[in-house]
């Protein structure tokens, strides 16, 4: 379905799909009436792990929303190797997504199955697999993340770290071609966090799989990401290898990359003055 | 001006919810025949709406033929014709208490579950999940557990009345003294086939509407603890005036 789709792309978009898997072009997007991003350019490469940073709030998971195609732009293109994602009807969309994985920042694990069947279900879902050979592929990817002897436990009896563990097992099943990380070291410990790099990294050499983490956490991403892009005021503020980042001319990346407290994204949350608030009456 | 403004908005939102409530069904309805491919998935829900249900309604079916027992021969020895009683009852069961009580249990019991797993589901990302894994969750999910609560609303409802007429016979007969064959004679010539249908009719249009509701309901609930509660309530609020709507339409067309 997906390459009946592609036949009407053109040849020049081909061309650019082949250096770059994803390429956003121009693209805004509003909800309710604020404007999240306004002309977005960026490029995914092909086979590298690429990072997408900004201060909270500033729309990386929008982001990773509408490359995947859950929500569609108010204006400009995004092209996943040539194809318009958001031009696609239900069907070749679903077909563009077998291509694609995410890791959700919770895991997303269907609490009503145990580790096995979770990582088995996308399996079940899209092929016709003998169930000895599902079998052996769930075990293989759940040796790949060190939860092989969990397979028969519940996710509500994970820790958080073994739950994002699982999510990536089960986003490995069926062997994608771009795996998508929405915050994927929030809330774990060094040796989870580390492991979690560590099949990222893993998973990008061995396999030439194209990543893509969103995540604050410049110190990881510094040593894992070949690219990165910091967004920040719906735009691309800056774009690179992230160690280059850090005497970047523009303040806000500048405080973004080196952690200040305070700068162009302020502290403080927009407020009435703080005096007056408290000698008046009004929460 | 206000209250016409107030009155305007009120009829706008309801025919946006009911335009809702048909696209959506018209999505349901279209995977049915994917989903019943694999009725492995669809039994399982059929357990978890009906299996589950059955202690709640076979309870109740005991106790409201109990009840209906005592009432119904209170009430017909005042004319002199307690031995009707079996009729009585069992008329009343199949036609009305039977399929109503069980669509107010069953809204209540699997409605409220359904409609708080896929609204826990929402919130907790796994639908998402289950699109990004190109499964569409309208097949797996709310499809599978739609046919499950259709399925089963009527199942509960042939054994709520069967356990109706039990309680009835053991208030009546046992207690009350009624004679058993007049009980049994009398209700067997006067129960047709027409009254039957009456009954499953009204358990499977019931079971059509709640189990509609509760995936609605569950599928459409704001992804937050306030917005799954809210979702809950809404099913058995809605689930129970709907039902006794239907009711009242169902007795008018087929009487």
């Amino acid at each position: 379905m997906v390459s009946a789709v592609s036949t009407d792309v053109s040849a020049a978009q081909r061309s650019t799909a082949a250096e770059s898997l994803i390429e956003i072009r121009d693209v805004s997007y509003s909800v309710g009436g604020r404007s999240i991003f306004s002309g977005l350019n960026l490029s995914i490469p092909r086979g590298r792990i690429t990072a997408l940073m900004g201060p909270s709030g500033t729309g990386k998971t929008t982001l990773l929303r509408l490359i995947t195609g859950q929500i569609k732009p108010t204006s400009g293109t995004i092209l996943f190797d040539g194809i318009n994602v958001s031009s696609l009807k239900t069907r070749d969309l679903f077909a563009l997504r077998r291509r694609m994985g995410m890791l959700f920042q919770n895991g997303a694990l269907l609490t009503d199955m145990s580790v096995f069947e979770n990582v088995a279900f996308p399996l079940r879902e899209h092929t016709d697999l003998p169930e000895c050979l599902i079998r052996n592929i769930v075990l293989t990817k759940l040796q790949a993340v060190g939860l092989r002897g969990a397979a028969q436990l519940m996710p509500a009896e994970l820790s958080g770290g073994m739950n994002r563990r699982v999510a990536l097992a089960r986003t490995m099943a069926t062997d994608p071609e771009v795996l998508i990380y929405d915050e994927p070291f929030t809330g774990l410990d060094p040796i989870s966090m580390g492991m979690i790099v560590r099949l990222v990294r893993h998973m990008n050499s061995a396999l030439g799989i194209t990543s893509i983490v969103v995540s604050h956490d410049v110190k990881e991403l510094s040593e894992l990401s070949d690219t990165s892009y910091i967004i920040a005021g719906g735009k691309v503020a800056a774009s690179g290898e992230l160690k280059n980042l850090k005497g970047h001319q523009s303040d806000i990346v500048n405080q973004f990359v080196n952690g200040l407290p305070d700068g162009p994204v302020p502290f403080h949350y927009p407020a009435a003055d703080y005096y007056q608030q408290l000698l008046g009456s009004e929460a | 001006m206000k209250l016409l403004r107030e009155l305007t908005d009120n009829a706008g939102d309801f025919a946006a919810t009911v335009g809702g409530v048909t696209l959506f069904l018209g999505r349901v309805l279209g995977q049915v025949p994917r989903a019943l491919m694999r009725p492995s998935l669809v039994i399982d829900q059929i357990h978890n709406a009906g299996a589950l249900s059955l202690v709640i309604i076979m309870t109740c079916g005991l106790f409201v033929g109990a009840v209906l027992g005592l009432q119904g021969y209170d009430l017909l020895l005042r004319f002199g014709s307690e031995d009707a009683l079996g009729t009585a009852a069992a008329l009343a069961l199949i036609k009305e208490l039977g399929p109503v009580i069980t669509a107010l249990l069953f809204a209540g019991r699997a409605g409220t579950a359904l409609a708080s797993e896929i609204g826990l589901m929402r919130a907790t990302d796994q639908l998402t999940a289950m699109e990004m894994m190109a499964v569409d969750p309208i097949r797996r999910v709310i499809a599978t557990r739609f046919l499950g609560g259709l399925i089963a609303m009527p199942l509960l409802t042939i054994i709520f009345i069967a356990i109706g007429i039990f309680g009835v016979q053991v208030v009546g007969v046992q207690l009350m003294g009624v004679d058993s064959a007049s009980f049994w004679s009398q209700m067997r010539s006067s129960v047709d086939f027409d009254d039957i249908f009456e009954g499953l009719l009204k358990g499977c249009v019931f079971g059509f509407a709640c189990s509609l509701i509760a995936v609605y309901e569950g599928y459409t609930a704001e992804p937050t603890a306030e917005g799954v509660g809210r979702a809950t309530t809404r099913t058995v609020v809605i689930s129970a005036v709907l039902t006794l709507m239907l009711d009242y339409m169902l007795t008018a067309l087929l009487l």
